[in-house]
């Protein structure tokens, strides 16, 4: 053998155990969340009492517990994969990072993992309180005053947290802890993507704030695309 | 340093008397009907107070200036009258200005409290909760539907716990943020806490009362000058006890008509 | 009059050995400087927590290096948070009313002198004397102990209005494990307080030298023995009050929170409690408590003015029968502190009578004072100079009390820094004006050696004019306005007002920073001071005819006589121009 062959040969090794770990050979389930009937009414939210945060929207942002996209299309819904899959043993390293601005939560959903670390800044000029109500987890309520390094947490059990601040009551969002790293969260047309899925037998569920959760199973043979999709019934109360 | 003592007190009570005489730190212009009692008792309680203050401290001042440090062995003197002197003039100056107070004071007072509301007296609701406070109007059936505690979802605007679902009258009701209130006309606002004791507070009105958890109380006022008047709470009630507000907006009776609907259609 | 009563009841060995002569010491002068060292250690830590809230207020973003160490949470990045302000509020008024100005004036003077001063060698039970330090001091630890846990320090303000402090973790931070300590604390201390007042009443009425009828107990002895009466029925409601809350907070009890309350998105599980009884608990304790901060004051600048003008008050009988009578009234007034709660307006209007009607005897009092001074041979000292200092704030403080005690006028002032400044005047800086006047006073007698006149003095000029700069702005900005409690001053309305705080809180630095050069007299006369005579002042009262210090049972096994009234003044005496109590001289 040659040394070009030898050169090939390494090349392709390396090649495949690097496919091997990314797991290539996995499938993927993709689909839209939407709704059907009336969905509540979402109100403007009247900030007056706390002016720096009134003026920084031209017209006042709305509640978000349910917020639609075209064609029925549900946002902010979690879907991932519930059961079939290994819980991650180690969290990513990259924070979750959860922002308030303009007393309003962004993202509105925030999804990670158990023991990742969340990273909770204020951009405002008003001081926040985060007030997460955990049910199984620790509970904390922190204050940030305008200009103080950024809060970092970690949340050791799977939950749904709902997460408000207490000074400016309408500022609600959501955390989402989950298993592992198979989750996505809903945006603007509905759509979610879980790629790399190992071939194996999965319970997909998908949370939403509102509307509670749905699941579905779906088995994943090879490197195959399934498409899986969630309806939620809408209450106009 | 008697001496000293005296110069040094007599500027103290001047220097005190000072900014209120030259009228530096006044109240709050006053928009109700009934305010000006409350400022009249105040400014005649200002006037009895500060002639006993500048009295008392100068009183001191001068007795100090005069009586320390003397030669040893002088002889010390009594006051002529003694101490049946002191009680006469405590009972006399002090107690009638105490009955006068007390008496006329009582009418500021039965103005805000004795008084019914007027049967035509606009009706709201306030509501006080952990850092905000909400109004509600009744709505078009004028009727405030109940309230159920369990369903308060203020991620969801429901910041009463009304139950629309269920409850045909909760539909109509309108909830806002401000209190806008129609100029000159009397309004009965009827107080609930949603959480912990909170207060009521516009220094314009010249009204201060407790929301208390568990008790159905209310105040009525009439405002006499459009505008936008700061409403704070004054009831330690939390962390974000500083920033507990909400604006009182005194509009025209058009202006209030208009506002009403436009708040009436984000419902 | 009635006999006096034999004064030996009680007599216990001489202490022996460090822990029984210092620490665990039945000796009522040991257990009398105790409680005045604990709330000399309370005093400053509540000063420097009235400097962080002062801080806060005028630089609410400036950064308190190593603020962080004591509170990651409560000071991110040394940034002070609205909840850990309310933490440093709440901890500084509960420090200052139960731990200084219950403690020193009363508790810390009154053991040390009350029994010297009726002839005793001891107070009547020295064990509970000794175990109601030590319950008050653990009341002390319990409540410091909140600074230290995760939770932080309570956050409802000393009042600890219910359902807020009933709640528990929902309603906020500080109010889970820190609003618990708070009111284990308090009740424990409640129970410190009641074995004192009763050990007061007794020795009073039992202890008293052959000679010393009530009308011949000194001024202070009364102020004594009238708030230990007080204190005794007062302590006696807050300590149930406590109890009830710790049930509520822990048992799932609801005394004082009714039904249907949504706090932090969650239904509460109570029914049927009432805030309003909470606050009419607290406030019986809590007006009769401003007396028992202020009667002592009274009594201990009277003393120490006496003394010092050569020549006795108008009527000593007048005063004392004015002090009782504010004793008395005191239980009747405790509803004008909820003229705004909700409370049936009617009921306002009762409580205001009586109210205003305390200004009498306030009053007869102050005229008292000032008649006095007429034709006085006035000593100018660092101690009469903080009595002179205390007549002036007794009535700064008081005529504001006109404005508050009316339900109408108080609609507006109410819960504004008017009350703060009112507060603060009469029952804060006119109470430790008295203490510090007590102090420069006692201090040749306390400690056998004289304190320095000049720091005395120094210390007297900066803090009477800066506490004067520091608590009249305070009725301005009420008048305006301006409410209290709160962390930062967020609105338009608020910033005009910003110069006159960035002035009070520049005053509190400077006022604060000379209580250090007290500390520093104290501490270096203690060690270094002048040695001093038994009767430094050429006062009359008992306390001066024993040695400087005195003996552990205080007349070396005599038992004194008592022939004539306290105030034997601007006589012909042997010594000069004063006879002792138990001199038998004829004046």
């Amino acid at each position: 053998m040659g040394i070009k062959q030898g050169f090939v040969a390494g090349v392709a090794v390396l090649v495949v155990s690097a496919a091997l770990y990314a797991g290539p050979s996995g499938g993927t389930i993709s689909g839209k969340v939407t709704y059907e009937g009336t969905p509540a009414k979402q109100k403007p939210i009247d900030m007056s009492k706390e002016p720096s945060c009134a003026q920084q929207h031209a017209t006042p942002i709305t509640t978000e517990t349910v917020v639609t996209g075209p064609n029925n299309a549900l946002e902010n819904v979690v879907v991932y994969i519930s059961a079939g899959a290994p819980d991650d043993s180690t969290a990513p390293g990259q924070p979750a990072k959860f922002t308030q601005k303009g007393c309003q939560y962004l993202p509105h959903v925030l999804a990670f993992e158990v023991n990742q670390t969340l990273e909770i800044a204020n951009d405002d000029q008003t001081s926040h309180n985060i007030h997460p109500l955990p049910k199984v987890n620790r509970e904390w309520n922190k204050s940030q005053p305008p200009g103080t390094p950024p809060i970092s947490e970690k949340y050791d059990k799977p939950e749904f947290i709902p997460v408000k601040c207490n000074i400016h009551p309408w500022m609600h969002g959501n955390f989402a802890v989950l298993k592992n790293s198979h989750y996505a969260v809903s945006q603007g047309e509905g759509s979610f993507t879980l790629p790399n899925l190992p071939p194996g037998k999965y319970t997909i569920t998908a949370w939403h704030e509102s509307y509670g959760d749905q699941s579905q199973e779906v088995t994943i043979t090879g490197s195959e695309t399934k498409t899986v999709n969630f309806v939620f019934k809408a209450k106009p109360y | 340093m008697g001496k000293f003592f005296a110069v040094i007190l007599t500027l103290i009570a001047l220097a005190s008397a000072y900014p209120i005489l030259t009228h530096m730190y006044v109240q709050p212009v006053d928009i109700s009907t009934h305010g000006h009692a409350i400022d009249e008792q105040l400014s005649d309680t200002m006037a009895e107070a500060g002639f006993a203050f500048l009295g008392a401290q100068l009183l001191l001042a001068f007795f100090v200036w005069k009586y320390s440090s003397r030669k040893n062995g002088v002889k010390v003197k009594h006051l002529p009258g003694g101490a049946k002197l002191m009680v006469a003039t405590a009972f006399i100056f002090v107690g009638t200005e105490v009955l006068a107070l007390g008496v006329l004071g009582q009418k500021a007072w039965a103005e805000v409290y004795f008084t019914a509301p007027k049967p035509d007296a606009l009706q709201v609701q306030a509501q006080a909760g952990q850092f905000a406070f909400y109004f509600r109007y009744p709505g078009a059936d004028e009727k405030f539907a109940p309230l159920h505690p369990d369903k308060i979802d203020e991620g969801n605007g429901n910041y009463f716990g009304l139950d629309p679902a269920n409850d045909v009258e909760a539909r109509d009701d309108i909830v806002t943020a401000e209190l806008a209130i129609p100029v000159n006309r009397e309004i009965h606002l009827l107080m609930h806490a949603k959480d912990v004791g909170h207060s009521f507070y516009v220094r314009e009105l010249r009204i201060q009362q407790d929301f208390v958890p568990g008790l159905d109380l209310s105040v009525h006022f009439t405002a006499t000058k459009t505008g936008k008047y700061e409403i704070v709470c004054t009831q330690l009630c939390g962390l974000g006890h500083y920033n507990m507000k909400a604006y009182l907006n005194v509009l025209s009776q058009e202006d209030f008509d208009k506002w009403l609907k436009e708040k009436a259609s984000e419902q | 009059m009635e006999e006096a009563v034999v004064p030996a009841a009680h007599v216990h060995a001489p202490p022996e050995g460090f822990i029984r002569k210092h620490v665990f010491s039945l000796d009522h002068k040991v257990i009398g400087k105790q409680y005045y060292g604990l709330g000399l250690v309370a005093v400053f830590i509540g000063m420097g927590l009235s400097w962080l809230m002062r801080f806060h207020l005028v630089w609410p973003t400036t950064k308190v290096p190593g603020l962080e160490l004591l509170s990651s949470t409560g000071a991110p990045g040394g940034v002070i948070t609205p909840e850990y302000y309310l933490s440093l509020l709440t901890m500084h008024g509960t420090l200052m009313v139960f731990f200084v100005l219950t403690n020193a004036p009363f508790a810390g003077f009154g053991n040390y002198f009350l029994p010297i001063q009726i002839g005793a060698e001891d107070m009547a039970f020295p064990r509970f004397n000794m175990m109601s330090f030590w319950i008050t001091f653990c009341a002390f630890i319990v409540l410091i102990l909140a600074f230290f846990i995760p939770d932080g320090p309570p956050i409802s303000g000393w009042t600890a209005y219910a359902p807020l402090s009933a709640v528990g973790k929902d309603a906020g931070p500080g109010l889970a494990w820190g609003q618990s300590l708070w009111a284990m604390s308090i009740a424990i201390f409640c129970v410190g307080q009641l074995f004192g007042s009763l050990n007061f009443i007794a020795t009073t009425l039992d202890l008293r030298a052959k000679g010393m009828t009530f009308m011949r107990m000194p001024i202070c002895t009364w102020a004594w023995f009238i708030t230990s009466a007080i204190g005794l029925l007062a302590f006696a409601v807050l300590l149930p009050a406590c109890l009830l809350l710790l049930l509520d907070r822990m048992a799932g009890t609801s005394f004082f929170i009714p039904a249907g309350l949504v706090i932090s998105d969650r239904l509460q599980n109570h029914a049927g409690g009432s805030p309003l009884l909470w606050q009419h608990l607290f406030w019986f304790f809590g007006h009769p408590e401003v007396y028992i901060a202020i009667l002592p004051a009274i009594g201990i600048v009277s003393h120490v003015l006496i003394t010092n003008m050569r020549k006795p008050m108008l009527s000593a009988k007048v005063l004392i029968y004015s002090m009782m009578s504010i004793g008395f009234l005191s239980w009747m007034v405790w509803g004008h502190h909820m003229f705004v709660s909700g409370m049936n307006p009617t009921s306002s209007l009762l409580f205001s009578f009586p109210t205003l009607t305390i200004t009498i005897p306030a009053t007869i009092i102050t005229l008292i004072w000032l008649g006095s001074l007429y034709g006085a041979n006035m000593q100018i000292n660092a101690a009469s100079l903080f009595a002179l200092g205390f007549v002036s704030m007794f009535v700064s403080g008081g005529v504001s009390g006109f404005f508050l005690a009316q339900p109408s006028i108080d609609i507006y002032l109410h819960a504004t820094y008017f009350v703060v400044g009112h507060f603060h005047m009469v029952m804060g800086v006119a109470a430790i004006f008295g203490i510090f006047s007590g102090t420069y006073f006692w201090f040749p007698k306390m400690s056998g050696r004289m304190m320095n006149e000049t720091l005395g003095k120094l210390h007297f000029w900066i803090t009477f004019i800066g506490t004067y700069c520091i608590f009249m702005p305070f009725h301005y900005l009420g008048l305006v306005g301006n409410v209290r409690r709160y962390s930062s001053f967020v609105d338009d309305f608020m910033a005009p007002l910003m110069p006159v705080h960035k002035f009070i809180s520049i005053a509190a630095f400077v006022t604060g920073a000379a209580q250090f050069i007290f500390l520093y007299n104290l501490i270096h006369s203690r060690f270094r001071g002048k040695q001093a005579s038994e009767n430094p002042w050429n006062a009359t009262s008992l306390e001066w005819s024993i040695p400087s210090p005195p003996p552990w049972d205080n007349f070396g096994g005599k038992h004194p006589v008592i022939y004539h009234d306290p105030y034997q003044y601007g006589v012909k005496g042997s010594k000069g121009d004063f006879v002792m109590q138990d001199s038998p001289e004829q004046v």
